[in-house]
């Protein structure tokens, strides 16, 4: 039985008989010749037939049409792609005083050494605040669609394959520390050098999915269940929220505000950025996790 | 460095055409990363190591993950299909 299984499991790995244009057009590999079926009841209609014949008719167009039309878009846009300015020209009309403002005054008024994370988190906060509101209602569909399906939880004889995998465990045992590390360096770091919080939090939610993949749900789904999942996520897209709507206040009308910019290049700087980006980890690296977990085993 | 930078982006392009052309989903998936990666390194060559870091996480890791579970999924439900219309 634990052959057989096994064999089962690199069976599955083994995508040649699967083909996604033969699940979409509902045709046959050209090389597999398909076995041949009876007319099925609404073929025998004539008008349905009828109708059949013409999809046919424009399946047959379809190649030839898409060909044309792939043809004709590729060269608009190397056409179009030619003609733009050179990279970092002077005149561009992206070279304004919006870019001179960021470039110049950013890191005395953000307080950010990194002056990307000064634009995305505090002089065009509004819209990353959008951005996370999107990711967030993406992470409801996903949890709304498969939350229900019960049918596609994994099989017991596949989780003790996967546990049993000696090198799997061993690298994943060595790897997940420096992974989270690095996620939660690269999220501290966000004010100072390249990162933040979006990239932080994927790496630390890449480093949970490797600990599960390797040692299984039950440990780490003792911490991260449904209930802690739905807690942490709550607070810090309301953190976001309410911090950001208190500095557009202070801002609109002039006040100071008690988020210093202090000194550019410490750890404790730049305001709000720190606290931000950390909210932000928090819900994209829960995010990560939890669409892993949803997807292998229809519940977090 | 232009070299290397001209290699990187034919690389791109083969494994973009790659991915589209190959019949086996698995493969394609697998091509797909490489991209990815490569796709970090121009990242990092038109300096923007933001970025570079997001696409090596998530492109490379995370969405790869997702599909070859997705595929999983998808030949799961396969086999029990067949199974189901053996039995009668």
């Amino acid at each position: 039985m634990k052959q057989n299984s096994l064999k089962e499991y690199f069976r599955q790995w083994d995508a040649g008989n699967f083909d996604f244009t033969e699940a979409m057009a509902g045709e046959d590999h050209p090389k597999r010749p398909k076995p041949e079926k009876p007319l099925p009841a609404w073929d025998k209609k004539p008008i349905l037939r009828l109708r059949n014949r013409e999809i046919a008719f424009f399946r047959k167009l379809y190649a030839p049409i898409a060909v044309v039309l792939c043809t004709v878009m590729i060269g608009f846009l190397i056409y179009t792609v030619c003609s733009l300015p050179p990279f970092g020209a002077a005149d561009l009309p992206t070279n304004n005083e919006v870019t001179a403002r960021y470039l110049g005054k950013g890191m005395e008024e953000t307080g950010a050494v990194n002056t990307v994370a000064g634009v995305i988190l505090d002089y065009r906060a509004f819209d990353t605040l959008g951005e996370s509101h999107v990711l967030f209602t993406a992470m409801l569909a996903v949890l709304a669609l498969l939350l229900s399906e019960s049918g596609i939880r994994e099989s017991e004889a596949e989780r003790r394959i996967m546990q049993d995998d000696l090198i799997l465990r061993t690298t994943a045992r060595v790897v997940t520390p420096v992974t989270l590390i690095f996620g939660v360096y690269v999220m501290f770091n966000g004010h100072l050098g390249p990162g933040g919080g979006f990239s932080g939090g994927a790496i630390v939610g890449a480093g949970l999915i490797l600990y599960s993949i390797a040692f299984g749900f039950e440990n780490l789904g003792r911490i991260l269940n449904f209930k802690m999942f739905r807690i942490v996520v709550l607070f810090a897209l309301s953190f976001y929220s309410i911090a950001k709507c208190y500095s557009f206040f202070c801002g609109a009308n002039g006040y100071e505000t008690i988020f210093s910019a202090g000194t550019p290049g410490a750890i404790f700087s730049a305001g709000l950025i720190l606290p931000l980006n950390l909210a932000v980890g928090l819900v994209v690296s829960l995010t990560m996790y939890g669409f892993y977990s949803l997807f292998q085993r229809g519940e977090i | 460095m232009e070299i290397i930078e001209l290699m990187l982006l034919i690389f791109l392009l083969i494994c973009g055409i790659a991915t589209c052309l190959s019949k086996n989903l698995l493969v394609s998936l697998i091509i797909f990363m490489a991209y990815s990666v490569i796709m970090s390194v121009v990242w990092i060559l038109l300096e923007a190591p933001d970025l570079s870091i997001t696409e090596a996480a998530v492109g490379a890791g995370i969405s790869s993950v997702l599909m070859f579970i997705t595929l999983k999924k998808i030949r799961d439900i396969r086999r029990k299909n067949q199974n189901e219309t053996k039995q009668p």
